[in-house]
């Protein structure tokens, strides 16, 4: 057990996700093989993420459940009136650790510790978009510690603070124009920082309206990651404007929407469960991405204009022997980004999720976990249409075409209990 | 169970091995319509050859619109397209060794905040490469030299050209017959610039820069051989040899675009410099005009008063921009009544000499265009003029070349809109696609929004924050990389529309505008 989670620990180091719109739904094994539900499913640890009053109904005293995700996202883009064409692969690996502890028949803690939020795309150093982006990798580990009241049999309250630790690593080109390019390669600046701390909470209530029909409810407050004194290194400044692109320190706020969670599941039978989850997030939090420098070089106001939107979750689980459990799920994910404002670094456009995975229980105590998860996105056109070139003012420039992606995402998870 | 193991297992590698693919590859619309690219052969001038910055250099080149539009040709069956070899020009500095007038490529010089040659000795010889290109832009030419047997030959120099001279297939092969030796399957032709530019930009004046130069819709004359450089070419010889041009490029069936003439009105060569550029504080602030309204602009305001042209000159404002003082070849000649106006308080000899000076002089007007070189001469002193009335534009009229008047602006327009109406009208006989450069020109001065969304103008560069709209190069005339591209993509679209092709464009943000150096 020990050695598993030292494991798990390790990859914290190279934690990176893959994100259009970056937030990325793959919080729990389980739960991801049932489309992502779970604010009213009470089946192993994962609960302490989907909804925290869930941990007061586990049977077991103590729950742990470990997984973790080889997240690969693929983006095509093509311009026909233009003749580009560029490509992406991009592989994260999202984990989860869940852990709860029963106090007393009456109140339960826990420890979640979970990555819903992150960006890793690299395209072409460069390419058509180098001015808009040419790779982001942007983190965020969430922890939580957690507790949940049970009041009564049927009621259940619970929640915790979330602590984040997050880093970011942008970098792009200053501008298309190869006036500000050394010797055809494009000036271009680097914004790090590192060891961003925020905090917000996880709130939910849960609610076991029959034996075989469960309510719940969960909320996860805003939380601005706010970057101070992060670093922005300037490369590729050519002579002329070398006084004016100088390494500096940068400030940055990168809005991790708030986001409401309700829904339900039915127990149709001993082998059978469905579960309906509702997810509205708060993107219109998202305004714009401002960066404002520490030396003389004005603000750069990106806007992004983001809206609200709404996730439809439907998953289902199968207990086909007492050594198997067989899961699927769908879902349709809305993107919050809008026409006009679609930018390469979150190529992200509504997708429709397809998931299935399976528990091999090994005994009573040790169940391993699989799940899959596919996205499939149609096809796009969209553009970004609000660049500010910074060294010119000849109004925004457009860049646009056509955008296709996919995501494919096996995981793999242990669960123990007793 | 080990079954259903197995189907998850092939499920997982199915998704993963699954590539996002698109239902139309960028490429698969692209099409020639009715177009054969084969082989594209361009005929025409400067602006045909990628001139730009005052020079034709080895980079510089590789932007000229016919080999942007060729890289689209090839993606529908374009083949090779070659151009006149610069590969002496081993440092991109342009310019032509040895030979007055061609100078270096200009550039920027941020120490000094001005354009200026780029230093350095051009590596560019006249050796002859006798040998025909895709890419037959000659710079210089107007339109009757395609036809000029000679045109290329080193001995004819400095009626030959030099540019021709380079590459010129043997030393009488015409511009136009070793375009033909190409066999092209599809051509563009925009010749005719040069025919009435050349006028323009020397202000209406011969060589010397105070002869006026000859507008042969006027004069008649129907021989270009005897035709002074600078001359505007009789437009019904335009007509004549512009048929020629396009009957022999269409001999073997070969589709094409023809391009218009752009007024000079849409160059920033003489929409850059105002014609009142003489400020308060440029004069020397109010003490100086009131010592230059008492003992020069009063005393001539009131002679051409006295005869009759009150507002040939005006005193000049303390509170606003002036008019320069120019000399105007086609205004009266008022020197017999200044030097007899003069005579009693300056004496015979002096108000002799100010009637020579000022006998032709007037102040500009709007409705002049003063060229861009002009900037660094007005003002400056000019030292082969009298002492006391040498201060160009200001105490001595600026020379024919430093303007064209009114008077030499129409002779302009009219020829210009005489060739513009033979291009459109010869094209339709041939049935070919005409790109109309002068409206898109004009589109210019007002601000083109171009398929990016960016806005660019047809302003001269005027610092650092302009740069990214600036489509034209250092030299006024001539578009820079980035115009360059936008004339392809107009072109392209001519294209598309007329022969039912579907040719991609190019993206302007990606080409370069200005050469700028932190020093020179």
């Amino acid at each position: 057990m020990r050695k598993l989670f030292s494991l798990s620990l390790l990859t914290l180091a190279s934690v990176s996700m893959f994100a259009g719109g970056y937030r990325v739904s793959i919080q729990g094994q389980k739960q991801l093989a049932m489309g992502h539900t779970g604010v009213a499913v009470v089946n192993s640890a994962e609960v302490a993420f989907f909804n925290p009053a869930g941990m007061s109904f586990l049977d077991k005293k103590f729950n742990l459940s470990v997984g973790g995700n080889a997240l690969i996202a693929k983006t095509r883009f093509q311009s026909s009136k233009f003749n580009q064409t560029a490509a992406t692969d991009n592989m994260g690996t999202p984990f989860s650790i869940y852990a709860t502890y029963k106090i007393n028949e009456w109140v339960s803690a826990g420890l979640a510790v979970y990555t819903p939020y992150g960006s890793s795309v690299a395209w072409d150093q460069d390419w058509a978009g180098a001015h808009l982006v040419n790779n982001i990798d942007l983190s965020a580990i969430f922890i939580q510690p957690t507790i949940s009241f049970r009041v009564g049999d049927v009621f259940s309250i619970g929640g915790g603070p979330i602590l984040v630790q997050g880093s970011v690593n942008f970098n792009r080109n200053l501008t298309p124009n190869p006036l500000l390019s050394n010797n055809g390669s494009g000036t271009d600046v680097t914004l790090d920082a590192k060891g961003i701390s925020a905090s917000g909470y996880n709130v939910g209530m849960m609610f076991k309206l029959s034996k075989k029909v469960t309510l719940g409810m969960d909320y996860r407050s805003e939380i601005i990651m706010q970057a101070r004194g992060g670093s922005a290194d300037f490369e590729d400044v050519p002579t002329i404007a070398a006084g004016s692109f100088t390494d500096t320190y940068f400030s940055a706020d990168l809005p991790l929407p708030a986001e409401f969670t309700t829904g339900i599941s039915y127990k149709a039978s001993d082998k059978w469960l469905f579960a309906f989850d509702y997810n509205y997030t708060k993107w219109s939090v998202y305004k714009s991405l401002d960066v404002d420098f520490d030396n003389a070089l004005p603000t750069s106001i990106n806007p992004r204009n983001y809206k609200d939107v709404s996730a439809y979750r439907f998953g289902a689980q199968y207990k086909a022997s007492d050594k198997f459990t067989v899961r699927g799920g769908y879902y349709i994910d809305e993107s919050p980004v809008q026409q006009g404002y679609f930018a390469p670094e979150t190529p992200r456009n509504d997708s429709v999720g397809y998931t299935g995975g399976f528990t091999y229980q090994v005994n009573s105590k040790l169940g391993i976990d699989m799940s899959f998860l596919y996205l499939h996105f149609d096809e796009v056109n969209n553009s970004y249409d609000h660049f500010d070139d910074p060294t010119t003012n000849n109004g925004t420039t457009s860049f646009g075409g056509t955008y296709k992606s996919s995501v494919f995402s096996p995981g793999i998870g242990i669960t123990y209990g007793f | 169970m080990k079954n259903k193991f197995i189907i998850l297992a092939t499920l997982a590698i199915g998704f993963a091995g699954c590539e996002p693919e698109f239902e139309n590859e960028v490429n698969a619309a692209y099409s020639s319509g009715e177009a054969d690219f084969t082989t594209y052969v361009a005929v025409g001038n400067s602006l045909t050859a990628g001139y730009m910055d005052g020079t034709v250099s080895r980079v510089g080149q590789t932007y000229s619109y016919p080999n942007l539009l060729a890289q689209q040709f090839a993606l529908v069956g374009g083949g090779v397209f070659t151009q006149p070899s610069f590969a002496e020009d081993v440092n991109n500095l342009g310019g032509i060794s040895g030979i007055p007038g061609f100078g270096n490529r200009l550039v920027i010089d941020a120490s000094q905040n001005r354009p200026e040659p780029i230093a350095g000795a051009s590596t560019i010889t006249l050796t002859p490469q006798a040998k025909a290109y895709n890419n037959m832009g000659v710079p210089g030419a107007k339109s009757f030299h395609l036809l000029a047997a000679g045109y290329g030959n080193v001995a004819n120099l400095p009626n030959a050209n030099p540019y021709f001279i380079r590459h010129a297939s043997t030393p009488n092969a015409t511009v136009l017959a070793d375009a033909m030796s190409k066999s092209p399957t599809f051509f563009t032709n925009w010749i005719g610039s040069n025919d009435v530019l050349a006028y323009a930009t020397s202000g209406g004046a011969q060589a010397d820069g105070v002869t006026p130069a000859a507008d042969h819709n006027e004069t008649g004359n129907l021989n270009p051989a005897t035709y002074g450089f600078n001359d505007i070419t009789n437009s019904g010889v335009f007509n004549t040899v512009y048929t020629n041009i396009i009957n022999t490029l269409t001999v073997n069936g070969a589709k094409g675009v023809v391009c218009t003439i752009p007024s000079v009105t849409s160059i920033p060569y003489f929409t850059t410099v105002p014609y009142a550029a003489l400020s308060p504080t440029a004069l020397g602030g109010a003490a100086n005009i009131t010592a230059l309204n008492t003992q020069l602009y009063g005393p001539l305001d009131a002679i051409f008063t006295a005869y009759g042209e009150p507002n040939r000159m005006n005193p000049l404002s303390a509170t606003a921009a002036n008019p320069i003082l120019i000399n105007d070849a086609d205004a009266t000649d008022r020197s017999a009544q200044i030097t007899g106006a003069l005579t009693p308080t300056l004496g015979a000899a002096t108000a002799a000499a100010f009637g020579a000076v000022f006998g032709k002089a007037r102040q500009a007007t709007a409705a002049d265009l003063i060229v861009l070189p002009a900037s660094s001469v007005i003002g400056s002193t000019n030292s082969a003029a009298p002492a006391g009335i040498n201060k160009n534009g200001v105490t001595f009229p600026m020379a024919n070349k430093w303007v064209l008047t009114a008077t030499e602006k129409a002779k302009v327009a009219a020829a210009t809109t005489a060739y513009n109406n033979s291009i459109v009208a010869i094209a339709a006989t041939k049935n070919l696609a005409v790109a109309d450069m002068n409206a898109v020109m004009n589109q210019l001065v007002s601000g083109l929004q171009v398929d990016t969304n960016s806005i660019y103008t047809a302003n001269y560069f005027s610092g650092s924050g302009t740069e990214g709209q600036v489509l034209f190069s250092l030299d006024g005339v001539h578009p820079n990389a980035r115009g360059y591209a936008v004339i392809a993509n107009e072109i392209i679209k001519t294209i598309n529309a007329k022969y039912k092709s579907n040719l991609p464009l190019h993206n302007p943000t990606y080409f370069p505008g200005i050469s700028i150096l932190p020093t020179n």
